[in-house]
């Protein structure tokens, strides 16, 4: 029985293959992308896993200090008072092959690494780590780039070591990054006596971090994984509007099909089952589809992805990607589950139909066009519930609060639209007029959907391209203030940049050294930058807000600056008093933007930077020129002092190069935002080509009326315009709400920093003729059949009629 | 008896018991009669028909079909007796648009699992419907389908044809083709039928008619 009936409801897809491939297509393109961006977050966090693997125990417990440093004075006392610890120090180390993260550990006590394993593997090098002159262990790219440069440690290869990471001992670690004994963290070993004296009663200001928690990559990047996934989530609920759309619609076509097989003796439950279970099969179909759409999709966008975590987290990424059951099975579950969340509605009609109930699809139009009051209301609870999220405040709550208005006004849509038509329809005066609006207010709960699916993906275009845009217009000039010097050196020694200092000094430019190191503090890494009290900084640095005479004091060593972010994530305000390293207090006297930085940072003058850390290297300067000195300066200077091209960088060479960082970051973004809109376009194609049989029942009596094919193939082609045109009436508004919850609530709560926003009309205009030129051809395919129908099947309509 | 109808009632959502459309109805149907049910519209002749073959409920009253009372059997014991004793046959033709006429005369037999190819080729011959099995029901005529449709139904040698106005979306000749085929095979396979019609002409060729009207028979 099931059987036959099975047959029976497959030949449905039999007659209509164009019905079923997009049907499949819909879930294929639902998947693709949620998989793709899976894929990409599943790569990088194995990435950070891998690196998390080789250079942390994270099985272990750690102590770290509120201030940041551990005192070695700390480390004695507590390993006098019983506990087996592992000191640690890591930072940021500015080598002759770029900044790298440094990791030092205790050879002899660290638990076993993977990288520092190999090492000791047959060749016994773990001796040379302890070695006076000491041994970097370095991935092999930049093992040779180090070794190129002679220094004092010896250099050694480990394929085990995550791009960018440098492994050697302790004191050498000490010794490069100015530490002076002062420790990063101590790992806590196992076999611990049973009875410890407390943590804080030994030394207060330390805790005591479980094992697994970081502060690694994860927690750098957790944002921009979460902005993926949003994204994700987003084009898979359009895809999922194309799903219910073809559900629904083949359910209404087969509504007779059902009729009959009850009559025929196939009861309600095996019905039910059987639907049930072709829909599970098709989204298995296409759900395994858009898996294989998604990797390659990924695939495409790794590189891109792979550059952005890099240039801005400074996280390592693969740039390969592997089948990895997480995203695979997690594509397929969103596939199954979106399927027959898509699908629900028409199961649960099919469930509840009367076996004889007459059969008409105006019945369901009807009772759609009844139900827009309903979902209007609906949309209204639900941008409520997502407003009433973003109270309690952090990135889950702004995200609500988006995902609240996104849904919110698409549900608010097919009242908007019906209205709209409505109010048009009354201005009309010609027959035909009054008939297009009349016949296209007729249309709208069949296409509501798909013209949801393209408010929501012209929305979020409008509202990522204003925030990116905003973005990058204050980008654009925070770097002009920022980068203000004319030329940035790198010298090879302290002696050669004292010699380049004074040669350009006497060539009337000004000089500015630059100095910085890193501390951790409260857990997380902290740039400490010093600067010399110069008119230049007073004039360009791109401060927010600052107290008076703030230059005064920080130059005189008694106050800081501090980046938004910085000021943003530990609560600090101009006024209150910081603590960044052990022993120091330092006022804010001002908080400055620091786009693009995940870390914080902090502005010392550079005589108290100099006495904190005597030992900094002083090869950095920044020059300002004037109308004495020659030009091309990096070209005098090569001359003067043999220097590589690679130790000067022009301003607009590092602006470029920032630039062109910045718009890698977007990259990813934009093309997720034009592949929803394809999938919308895609949608309304749908939406159409369902709609065909309908349609003609509607347009044949018009065409006997006198209205030739082609005028109606022309009205059909208006009719998508004219929707297309009010939806995007309405997106606008919608997008543009968008793009200030992203720049003031999603940009503090996940980087630290606000933005003001600025309009880009031309930006919107192209995107509307976009979106207008993909309903168009949407439209195209239905209107060119139309004109092409032979008059026969039009006259069939007549003759079919009872 | 083949079927017996006893004390029926049934009413619609918002109608009063008094003006229910069918009201103490009674009704006996032997194996092999043919019974023309005649009344005028509205008067509930498709609505007995739907209630002997199981597809709506009653509200008192008892329907015993081959032997099994309908108040006992819950929804698929109703849908089995579809399967099994009981075949209906709509004005409205109800074929699978998607589906041959092969298929769609195979469909029902398919589903009782009792789909005998000899007999449903015979059938074929007998409707006049050969060469026209790879064509889809939209290529028919009117009487074509109904043919096909009375074809489904005998297909699975039921006992008891429930026909609902089988023509009446027929012209006259066409009619009269599609009437003398069905009840012709239905009288050699033995099939009861009972059959709802307003033509004097139909009902006269039957083996006795029952007129229904005020919801009860006569």
């Amino acid at each position: 029985m099931r059987r036959a009936a099975l047959l029976a409801l497959l030949s449905h897809w039999r007659r209509r293959p164009l019905q079923f491939l997009l049907l499949v297509t819909g879930l294929a393109l639902a998947t693709a992308l949620w998989t793709a961006v899976q894929a990409l977050n599943s790569e990088a966090r194995s990435a950070y896993a891998r690196a998390s693997a080789q250079t942390r125990p994270l099985e272990l417990p750690q102590i770290t200090a509120e201030a940041g440093y551990i005192p070695i004075e700390a480390y004695a006392r507590l390993a006098r008072e019983g506990w087996r610890l592992s000191p640690v120090i890591e930072g940021r180390w500015r080598s002759p092959a770029g900044t790298v993260q440094l990791l030092g550990i205790d050879p002899l006590t660290h638990p076993p690494l993977a990288a520092a394993a190999e090492r000791q593997e047959g060749q016994d090098r773990l001796p040379g780590l302890l070695s006076e002159r000491g041994l970097l262990v370095a991935p092999p790219g930049l093992a040779a780039a180090l070794s190129s440069a002679p220094m004092g440690p010896e250099i050694a290869v480990s394929a085990e070591l995550p791009p960018g990471t440098v492994l050697t001992d302790i004191a050498t670690a000490d010794r490069l990054l100015n530490r002076n004994g002062a420790l990063s963290r101590l790992v806590v070993l196992p076999g611990q006596p049973d009875t410890l004296p407390a943590l804080r009663r030994i030394w207060p200001g330390l805790a005591l971090n479980a094992a697994g928690s970081s502060t690694g990559p994860e927690a750098l990047t957790a944002s921009f994984h979460l902005n993926l996934t949003a994204f994700g989530l987003l084009s898979f609920a359009v895809g999922l509007f194309i799903v219910h759309g073809t559900v629904s619609l083949a359910a209404e076509q087969r509504r007779g099909l059902f009729r009959t097989l009850r009559a025929m003796g196939l009861p309600q439950r095996s019905l039910s089952a059987l639907l049930l279970g072709e829909l599970l099969v098709m989204a298995l179909a296409g759900g395994g589809t858009g898996i294989l759409l998604g990797y390659l999709t990924a695939q495409v966008l790794l590189p891109g992805v792979s550059a952005t975590l890099a240039g801005l987290f400074s996280a390592p990424a693969g740039n390969s990607l592997s089948l990895r059951a997480d995203w695979i099975l997690a594509g397929l579950g969103m596939a199954l589950g979106g399927t027959l969340l898509a699908g629900s509605q028409a199961l649960w009609q099919v469930w509840r139909l009367p076996v004889l109930a007459a059969p008409g699809a105006l019945a369901w139009a009807r009772a759609s066009a009844g139900s827009a009051r309903r979902l209007a209301a609906a949309g209204l609870a639900a941008a409520l519930a997502g407003a009433a999220a973003l109270l309690p405040g952090g990135l889950a709550g702004g995200f609500a609060f988006l995902g609240g208005l996104l849904l919110g006004t698409a549900l608010c849509l097919p009242l908007a639209l019906h209205l709209a038509t409505r109010l048009a329809a009354r201005r009309a005066h010609s027959p035909l007029a009054q008939w297009f609006w009349a016949d296209l207010r007729a249309q709208l709960p069949g296409l509501s959907l798909a013209l949801m699916a393209l408010l929501l993906s012209l929305a979020t275009s409008i509202g990522v391209s204003t925030m990116a845009g905003s973005f990058r217009l204050t980008f654009t000039a925070w770097l002009d203030q920022r980068l203000a010097a004319d030329l940035y050196i790198t010298a090879r020694n302290d002696a050669q940049a004292q010699e380049i200092r004074l040669w350009l000094e006497q060539r009337g430019a000004a000089v500015l050294p630059i100095r910085s190191t890193e501390s951790p503090f409260r857990g997380a890494p902290l740039e400490i930058y010093g600067v010399a009290d110069h008119q230049n900084y007073r004039e360009n640095w791109p401060v927010l807000t600052a107290a008076q005479d703030a230059w005064d004091r920080v130059a005189a060593g008694q106050g800081v600056l501090i980046s938004e972010q910085f000021a943003r994530r530990h609560s600090l305000t101009t006024g209150k008093m910081l603590s960044p390293l052990p022993e120091t207090s330092y006022r804010i006297e001002g908080i400055y933007s620091d786009y693009g930085n995940p870390k914080g940072q902090i502005i010392l003058g550079i005589t108290e930077l100099d006495r904190l850390f005597p030992a900094l290297p002083a090869t950095r300067v920044a020059v300002y020129a004037s109308a004495a000195t020659p030009q091309p300066l990096d070209g005098a200077l090569r001359e003067a002092f043999s220097l590589p091209g690679s130790a000067m960088i022009r301003q607009s060479g590092l602006k470029e190069r920032a630039l062109a960082v910045f718009d890698r970051t977007f990259l990813i973004t934009r093309a997720l935002s034009l592949l929803t809109l394809a999938v919308a376009g895609f949608a309304i194609l749908t939406s159409l080509l369902g709609q065909w049989d309908r349609r003609l029942p509607q347009l044949a009596p018009l065409w006997a009326l006198g209205v030739s094919r082609g005028k109606l193939a022309r009205l059909d082609l208006l009719r998508s315009l004219a929707l297309t045109s009010l939806t995007s009436l309405l997106a606008l508004p919608l997008g543009l709400a968008l793009a200030w919850v992203l720049l003031k609530v999603i940009n503090p709560e996940a980087f630290g920093w606000s933005l003001p926003m600025h309009m880009f009309p031309k930006g919107w205009m192209q995107l509307f003729i976009l979106a207008h030129l993909a309903a168009a051809l949407a439209a195209a395919i239905p209107a060119i059949r139309l004109f092409r129908l032979p008059a026969s099947h039009l006259l069939g309509v007549f003759a079919h009629e009872n | 008896m083949l079927v017996t109808v006893q004390d029926l009632w049934k009413s619609y959502p918002g109608q009063p018991p008094e003006r229910a459309v069918l009201r103490g109805a009674q009704l006996s149907l032997a194996e092999g009669e043919a019974v023309a049910l005649t009344g005028e519209s509205g008067s509930g002749k498709s609505t007995l028909l739907h209630l002997i073959g199981g597809l709506d409920g009653f509200d008192r009253g008892e329907i015993t079909v081959a032997g099994q009372a309908l108040s006992a059997l819950d929804e698929p014991g109703r849908a089995a007796l579809r399967r099994g004793p009981v075949a209906i046959v709509f004005q409205q033709f109800n074929l699978v648009p998607s589906m041959t006429v092969e298929q769609n005369l195979a469909l029902h037999a398919r589903l009782a699992g009792r789909e005998d190819r000899s007999w449903i080729k015979a059938l074929t011959a007998r409707l006049g419907l050969e060469g026209l099995g790879g064509r889809y029901p939209e290529e028919l005529s009117g009487g074509q389908q109904q043919r096909v449709a009375a074809g489904r139904a005998l297909a699975v040698r039921p006992a008891l044809l429930l026909a609902d106005e089988p023509t009446g979306n027929l012209d006259e000749t066409a009619s009269a083709a599609v009437m003398s085929l069905m009840l012709g095979l239905a009288r050699e396979t033995g099939t009861a039928v009972l059959l709802a019609t307003h033509s004097e002409t139909i009902a006269a060729g039957l083996d006795r008619r029952l007129h229904l009207s005020g919801g009860q028979l006569a």
